[in-house]
């Protein structure tokens, strides 16, 4: 669904590229993550796909489409994009947020028909956030706001979803809710992409996991393949080891003690 | 939106027209205006009410709609609560547009407000310019600094236009720098109006864009907004509405500022309502700050721009508390 193919970007006046002959696709009905450390590139994918960023070599595809040919209308009814940060600087009603989704699809006049309503409700429902729908979104909890932000995503349908470190400042359970919902989306097979740095919890989720360092893919592959000790130390610069968690199987990621960095 | 928004707004339009109307040099009674305005009374009433205040009514409502639809769509686009067109330099490059077609015989009220338009044009690239080369493009309070060197710049302009030019063709430095309604006639004020209208019918029309701008950058595009085209296109007809009401009226300050942060206090959501309300409130705010340019030190006129900026400034003072 979506497809990087040996992608060069750089920033505007930068001299080195800040992502380097990628090659990596998002199919549908699987969970892939882009990990790595800060800087390594990840975020800059995503901008990327958001347009703000052309490729210097290489192209990225949209469902088989080039993202050059394709207008922003075009690729947001194709792929909905949670950026990183968000901060509204004018409140705005929980309702009204989530129904932006919705400006791929309509008119410059049109009011809300009734295929938005109906994406609007569905996705405040699966995001969990029907219960503030009356409230303004800056008096939202960080893990209230996370949701309502995926809901709007949500709401702009779409086969594929692409989050950038969606669960950035949320606890145990809002966390966990948030994996269990791209999960779900997942399964229902739509291609979800998403941008951590929750190594071990994308360990569980991911179908498959994307490994950067320095601007070009260090690894892609299971979870198994990439969350192995000597390959995350070199790609971090940390001690550490990776175990097998005893309760749920899976290979987590365990960081030594070291000196502090000078 | 709900109905209380719209008639507390009606209403302080309302009542700001009616006090323009009774208000002034002269004091009329509420009967002598209400006949005035159905053309009995006696000739000096008629006269007063209908040649010179209906048309300086009308002529403060428009420019105070178009600052504070102006103020409104700069405010959500730039995602900047400090952003009006006289702070922004805009009104200001304006002014000096405006001048030099005066200068250039270009005063016919249909015209002039498009050698203002140029003038804004050229101060919005040099307010760019300016916040460039400080820095810190997301900051708001760079964006400010620059539009006021840039108006601080334009007003030397003014001046040192003005200082050579033969006194009875062209209005004063002080008329283009503080603001007047003083010239206020029907034959201009109708150009002033249709010119706010068509471009406030355009930015309601922008609205949905000037929504997403306001969440930011990359949530916009990621919505599906061509992000520098729609930028373009919002920067492009607020500042031809500011530029129209300084074409009527010279520089009135710190009306784009205050208008829009009331009529968000009063319930305004959604940039479309924020726009539609902040016409209403602007026209309502010139008007009685014209009323009480008119009447407060009478028969001696303050410049309306004094006015609102003795009220902008404070106002200004406690937004940019409340930034921090």
């Amino acid at each position: 669904m979506i497809e990087f193919d040996d992608v060069l970007l750089r920033y505007p006046g930068a001299a080195e590229p800040a992502v380097r002959g990628v090659t990596l696709g998002a199919p549908r009905g699987m969970l892939t993550a882009i990990v790595g450390p800060n800087g390594s590139g990840k975020s800059t994918l995503v901008r990327a796909l958001l347009g703000r960023l052309q490729p210097e070599r290489g192209r990225i595809l949209l469902g088989g489409a080039p993202l050059a040919t394709l207008s922003r209308r075009t690729a947001a009814r194709r792929v909905a994009i949670v950026p990183q940060r968000e901060e509204p600087v004018f409140p705005l009603l929980v309702r009204d947020f989530i129904a932006l989704g919705r400006y791929a699809f309509g008119g410059m006049w049109g009011g809300e028909t009734p295929d938005d309503r109906a994406a609007i409700e569905l996705a405040a429902a699966r995001a969990g956030t029907v219960d503030y729908l009356r409230r303004r979104t800056d008096e939202l909890s960080g893990g209230e706001w996370q949701r309502v932000r995926i809901a709007r995503a949500l709401a702009q349908g779409g086969d594929a979803l692409v989050l950038d470190e969606p669960t950035a400042f949320l606890d145990v359970a809002h966390e966990m809710g948030v994996f269990e919902l791209l999960d779900a989306l997942a399964r229902e097979g739509r291609a979800v992409l998403l941008v951590s740095h929750q190594l071990n919890l994308v360990a569980r989720f991911a179908t498959r996991m994307a490994l950067m360092h320095r601007g070009v893919l260090a690894i892609v592959g299971s979870p198994d393949e990439v969350m192995r000790g000597d390959q995350l130390e070199r790609v971090y610069e940390w001690p550490l080891v990776v175990s097998r968690d005893p309760a749920v199987g899976a290979p987590v990621l365990v960081p030594l003690r070291g000196r502090a960095p000078r | 939106m709900k109905a209380r928004f719209w008639l507390a707004l009606a209403l302080a339009l309302g009542v700001a027209v009616l006090a323009g109307l009774a208000l002034g040099p002269v004091r009329l009674g509420p009967s002598v205006v209400w006949a005035a305005l159905l053309g009995h009374g006696d000739t000096s009433a008629l006269s007063i009410v209908r040649t010179l205040r209906l048309p300086r009514i009308a002529l403060g409502i428009a420019v105070g709609a178009g600052l504070g639809m102006s103020g409104a769509a700069l405010q959500s686009t730039l995602r900047n609560a400090l952003a009006e067109p006289y702070l922004l330099g805009v009104s200001g490059g304006a002014a000096v547009g405006a001048v030099i077609g005066v200068m250039l015989h270009l005063s016919a009220p249909a015209v002039l407000p498009f050698a203002a338009f140029a003038g804004a044009g050229i101060a919005v690239l040099l307010v760019l310019v300016v916040a460039r080369a400080a820095g810190a493009r997301g900051d708001p309070r760079v964006m400010v600094m620059a539009g006021v060197v840039v108006g601080a710049f334009a007003n030397a302009a003014i001046m040192v236009l003005l200082s050579g030019a033969p006194d009875d063709a062209v209005r004063g430095a002080l008329w283009w720098m503080m603001g007047s309604l003083g010239d206020a006639s029907w034959a201009g004020t109708r150009w002033i109006a249709l010119y706010v209208a068509a471009g406030g019918a355009a930015l309601v029309g922008l609205g949905r864009d000037i929504e997403l701008l306001s969440l930011g950058e990359d949530s916009a595009a990621a919505l599906g907004v061509e992000v520098e085209a729609a930028t373009r296109r919002v920067y492009l007809v607020a500042s031809l509405v500011a530029a129209v009401t300084v074409a009527g009226a010279g520089l009135v300050g710190f009306v784009g500022l205050m208008v829009p942060a009331i009529v968000r206090a009063l319930g305004a959501r959604t940039v479309r309502v924020l726009i539609v309300g902040s016409a209403l409130a602007g026209g309502a705010l010139v008007v009685a700050a014209d009323v009480v340019a008119r009447t407060a030190r009478a028969p001696a006129e303050l410049p309306l721009g004094a006015v609102t900026a003795l009220i902008g400034v404070p106002f200004f003072l406690v937004r940019l508390r409340s930034m921090r």
